[in-house]
């Protein structure tokens, strides 16, 4: 099944004859909407909701990048892909991006062939265990089973933390992220470990969100980004500006609500930005009123946050590194200029 | 076409010096198997150089390099002391391992359930019939996948966590974590039992040799199989009686989250083994059942009356017959449960293809770990093919 997946995109991997460096953004065009990676089953992150319809802070991302290429953010299809799956479907050009919480580390950036873009969320791995354990801390873990994703970061973090430790552990790994919270709610895993958000996600919908505790140790640094395949500057370049956009957006405080009263602005910075004064968008090999486009159906950063993980949502995770930098977090735009 | 192919040999040796070299057909099958042979090399050098080059415009690294490199990820179950800092190639073994595992003791147990069934099913007795032929049509019609997830969720579902584990023997736990039991801890008497037991293997093979020799002059027959069986338990029990009968178990105790000491088995061994064995068994049991049917009963009838018995007519007579039919598709369900053993990604069993699987990821190195993963299910498929035949041709029926 999966097997076959694997297989066939090694296969298209095979036979991909054409250049790799052939323009990205060409094809999206030609084919009239963008194909992007999710994972599809995280709540806030990537999820149809109960009318089919994707929520979720990836998902958005997807659509901004949609909306910056063809002034309409609906134009994305949205390939739900396992942690197993889907650095292979990028490489092979099933997808055209992951937006899909998934780690910048070295290796990936490098002999994986991929490059990423500017981080969209910045993340932590963290443990959720029963509160019936009484667990207070994850160094009082030895000798627990913990369920985790196979091939992710997350697998390789947990093992390095229990030998540091020098705690047992014995790991379930169920390549389904349904598969696994399902075995971890019913009681076959003390512990389930993953990105914090993650985390929080998946206890807002556990059948007892209430009894699940999420310890305090952050055990990682989990910078998740939008990823491209190596070697197309100018598609790498549109995905990397687009999230940094949400963000300078937010910073300029440009909302879907006002962008078009701040299309009258007089500040200069936001009449380059939002296209009044002409040129980025052709930079980009885009319209210029990329910008404006994005924010106008997609939203800022603060809003699409809000939307989809903030406070006011079942996840209720806090701004924290995500703040802008003026407000004490990591979010941090290049100059438009 | 044979029909064809001998008429041109005729014409062949007839006019044999004039015959031009393309209506040859000896020399005309060299150039058609040169000429494929060609065409297959070109695709596959193609495919190859192409490969190698897309990876390598895409800076992907490629080899087999990585083998060597700390695998830094954990394995849930091995029969080896594994650990995340082992490299690749340790943990890609351990998982080969571990598909052995549930591929052989699964190969074993459905060919034993299997034949159970399959005599069942040809019982008179209405009911046992009935319910082996119930059996057979409900697990041939549910999806193997289905009957995993199945036997999955009801270990974790219905089995309470460890510190409520159900006790059925003393020592023995069943929870969500899998049956836990007492194993035995090592005293030399084992040892020597077990050699024992290899001596008197060797013996019995020596008492079969001279049991058939004495038949073949005298006619008298020996009850082999009664006096092997008292022999292989008989001895290795004395010989451990006499060094005093040890017993020394390391008894499973709950501390912390689990239990430690003693030997488990997982949820995901056991569910996975359940579904492979209840799903191919059945299959074989309509394996057995149409080798059976496919002596005559006319066979049965002239043994009898040849004066043979109930156990010698079975033995010497139809379970030729009958294995002749039943071993080459008995075969293939054999090679059938190895390779659905890679449905285990599914539920978290450890096997090959879900180490395989994290390799991949973790190094991104796609086409390495699915030829990986092809080489070791080839040659577990041939490997067991290899032997069937070998078993096939051992109980062909001689043609005289």
């Amino acid at each position: 099944m999966r097997m076959w997946r694997l297989i066939a995109i090694a296969g298209v991997l095979f036979l991909s004859i054409s250049a790799v460096q052939a323009g990205t953004l060409d094809d999206v065009k030609a084919r009239g909407y963008l194909i992007a990676g999710v994972n599809g089953s995280i709540f806030g992150f990537s999820m149809p909701d109960e009318k089919g319809v994707w929520r979720g802070l990836d998902v958005d991302t997807a659509r901004a990048i949609a909306a910056a290429i063809f002034g309409d953010a609906s134009k994305v299809k949205f390939v739900p892909l396992t942690a197993v799956q889907r650095l292979p479907a990028l490489q092979s050009k099933e997808v055209d991006v992951l937006c899909r919480n998934t780690t910048h580390t070295l290796t990936r950036d490098t002999v994986n062939g991929l490059n990423f873009a500017h981080v969209n969320f910045y993340d932590g791995q963290g443990f959720m265990v029963h509160k019936k354990l009484g667990v207070k801390s994850a160094k009082e873990l030895d000798g627990a089973t913990v369920c985790v994703l196979p091939g992710t970061t997350t697998e390789l973090n947990a093992a390095d933390f229990f030998k540091k430790n020098n705690m047992k552990w014995k790991p379930v790994v169920i390549e389904q992220a349904t598969e696994l919270n399902k075995a971890f709610f019913s009681g076959r895993c003390d512990v389930l470990t993953s990105d914090t958000s993650q985390l929080a996600a998946h206890r807002a919908v556990a059948p007892n969100p209430d009894d699940y505790v999420i310890l305090p140790e952050i055990i990682s640094k989990e910078p998740l980004a939008p990823v491209v395949r190596h070697g197309d500057d100018q598609w790498f370049d549109i995905v990397n500006w687009t999230v940094m956009a949400l963000i300078q957006a937010e910073e300029f405080g440009i909302t879907s609500k006002n962008v078009d009263e701040m299309l009258k602005s007089q500040d200069p910075a936001i009449q380059r930005f939002l296209g009044v004064t002409p040129g980025l968008g052709s930079a980009l090999g885009l319209d210029d009123k990329w910008a404006y486009n994005i924010i106008k159906q997609v939203g800022n950063y603060g809003e699409i946050f809000e939307r989809n993980v903030g406070p006011k949502t079942p996840l209720g995770l806090p701004r924290g590194l995500n703040a802008l930098w003026t407000q004490g977090g990591l979010m941090y735009a290049a100059p438009f200029r | 076409m044979i029909a064809v192919s001998k008429q041109s040999i005729e014409i062949e040796t007839v006019r044999e010096e004039s015959v031009p070299f393309w209506l040859d057909t000896k020399k005309r099958a060299i150039f058609f198997q040169i000429l494929v042979l060609l065409i297959v090399g070109v695709i596959v050098w193609y495919l190859a150089s192409n490969t190698i080059e897309n990876l390598h415009k895409q800076k992907i690294a490629t080899g087999f390099g990585f083998l060597h490199k700390p695998a830094s990820f954990e394995i849930g179950e091995s029969p080896i002391p594994y650990s995340s800092s082992d490299t690749y190639a340790k943990a890609l073994f351990v998982g080969a391992l571990n598909t052995l595992k549930v591929s052989f003791i699964g190969i074993v147990v459905t060919v034993i359930l299997g034949t159970f069934i399959g005599i069942a099913r040809l019982s008179s007795n209405w009911l046992v019939s009935k319910l082996a032929a119930t059996y057979i049509e409900v697990m041939q019609d549910i999806p193997v996948l289905l009957q995993l997830f199945f036997w999955y969720a009801i270990f974790y579902e219905n089995l309470p966590p460890p510190r409520h584990a159900i006790s059925p023997i003393k020592g023995v736990y069943l929870c969500n974590r899998g049956i836990i039991f007492p194993r035995l801890e090592y005293h030399p008497a084992y040892g020597y039992a077990l050699t024992m037991l290899g001596i008197t293997c060797i013996g019995i093979w020596l008492l079969r040799k001279w049991a058939r020799k004495r038949q073949e002059a005298t006619g008298k027959t020996f009850p082999l199989f009664r006096v092997s069986l008292a022999m292989v338990i008989g001895f290795p029990v004395a010989v451990w009686i006499a060094f005093g009968a040890p017993i020394m178990m390391d008894v499973p105790k709950i501390r912390g989250f689990n239990f430690t000491g003693g030997a488990s088995l997982s949820p995901e061994f056991m569910a996975l083994l359940l579904g492979l064995v209840l799903y191919t068994s059945a299959f074989v049991a309509e394996i057995v059942r149409a080798g059976i049917q496919s002596v005559s009963k006319g066979q049965w009838e002239a043994a009898l009356a040849l004066g043979l018995s109930h156990a010698q007519v079975l033995r010497l007579v139809v379970l030729p017959q009958a294995l002749r039919v039943i071993v080459p598709p008995l075969t293939s369900q054999m090679l059938n449960l190895t390779k659905n053993s890679s449905l285990a990604v599914a539920i978290g069993y450890p096997d090959f293809v879900s180490v395989a699987n994290t390799t991949i990821n973790q190094t991104g190195q796609a086409i390495e770990g699915v030829a990986l993963i092809m080489l070791v299910y080839l040659t577990f498929s041939l490997s067991t093919s290899a032997f069937m035949n070998w078993y096939n041709k051992k109980v062909k029926l001689v043609e005289r």
